[in-house]
């Protein structure tokens, strides 16, 4: 992985593939305590204890086509590198939480990349997933919320080309500058 | 700063649209990007907003864009099936400048780009 917007894209699709029917993607951002996290939050069916303590392994995967699962170790390693820290917490029936706790000036840190096609590559993937993006950052505070756009829609496809771009152009204009700087 | 009024304007445009597709249906295309973390890392975020790209400035309305998980050939991605009228066709290791040309040739002449096909990788 390039960026850690691919990482997150990549944990976002586990919260897809684990039945969510909401997923927040937060960014927060202490530029003054030269530190920001990164938290992907479901409502998914959750992860049994005894894998949870194991899910970092890369030899660990509940996939079939083959035996690794490099997803969470790599967003793991993406955050400790950098001098931060990963955690992960869930429970069965209520959802799963993974936050990446990231050191901003240290030079082992990954860029953020372009989150806005992370977010539109996530809508796109299933439409029937509602994402919730939120940034707080010192600059101020920010969203997009799926639920919100497809009341405006009024039962137009949300992965419609055209609403993708709009959706893209959005989030370029009303919320990049919370986290500029650190793509 | 972008407003959702400029949504309710983009929802409006479509719903006249909609009704004029339903005729259309055989010419349908579906376009699935494999974004497990294998395709996610080979660059499939790129190749998936590329044909959006593509799919866009060509003002194709019959196409839609969705995902697919891994199918065990890590090796080969990014992987996209897309399926005219029913027929699926593979293409393997792809890059954004192989998707401009996949819309020009297969979608909109018609032509499978057989050199990007899977089973041509040797």
């Amino acid at each position: 992985m390039r960026e850690l917007s691919l990482n997150v894209l990549d944990i976002a699709q586990n919260s897809i593939t684990a039945g969510a029917s909401l997923v927040e993607i937060e960014l927060n951002i202490f530029e003054l305590e030269d530190r920001f996290e990164i938290v992907i939050r479901d409502n998914g069916k959750g992860i049994e204890e005894e894998f949870l303590n194991k899910i970092t392994d890369p030899f660990v995967t509940t996939r079939t086509t083959r035996k690794v699962g490099m997803g969470l170790p790599l967003f793991k390693y993406s955050a400790e590198q950098s001098g931060g820290r990963f955690e992960i917490t869930s429970k069965v029936g209520i959802g799963t939480v993974v936050k990446g706790v990231y050191i901003i000036s240290s030079i082992d840190r990954m860029p953020l990349g372009n989150i806005e096609d992370t977010l539109i590559t996530l809508i796109i993937s299933s439409n029937k997933v509602d994402i919730l993006f939120s940034v707080k950052s010192d600059r101020g505070n920010g969203y997009l919320d799926t639920r919100e756009i497809k009341k405006v829609l009024d039962g137009v496809p949300i992965d419609s080309i055209e609403v993708i771009e709009f959706i893209k152009n959005y989030i370029k204009e009303n919320l990049s500058y919370l986290y500029g700087g650190l793509e | 700063m972008k407003s959702l009024a400029e949504l309710t304007a983009i929802r409006n445009k479509m719903k006249a649209q909609i009704d004029n597709r339903e005729v259309e249906k055989d010419g349908d295309i579906l376009i699935k990007v494999g974004m497990a973390t294998c395709g996610i890392a080979a660059g499939a975020r790129p190749v998936m907003t590329a044909f959006l790209e593509e799919v866009s400035k060509r003002g194709l309305k019959n196409v839609k864009i969705t995902q697919t998980g891994c199918v065990g050939m890590c090796r080969l991605e990014p992987m996209v099936d897309i399926f005219v009228k029913g027929e699926k066709v593979t293409y393997i290791k792809l890059t954004p400048d192989k998707v401009v040309k996949i819309v020009a040739d297969h979608l909109v002449n018609g032509n499978i780009c057989t050199e990007y096909l899977i089973g041509k990788e040797n």
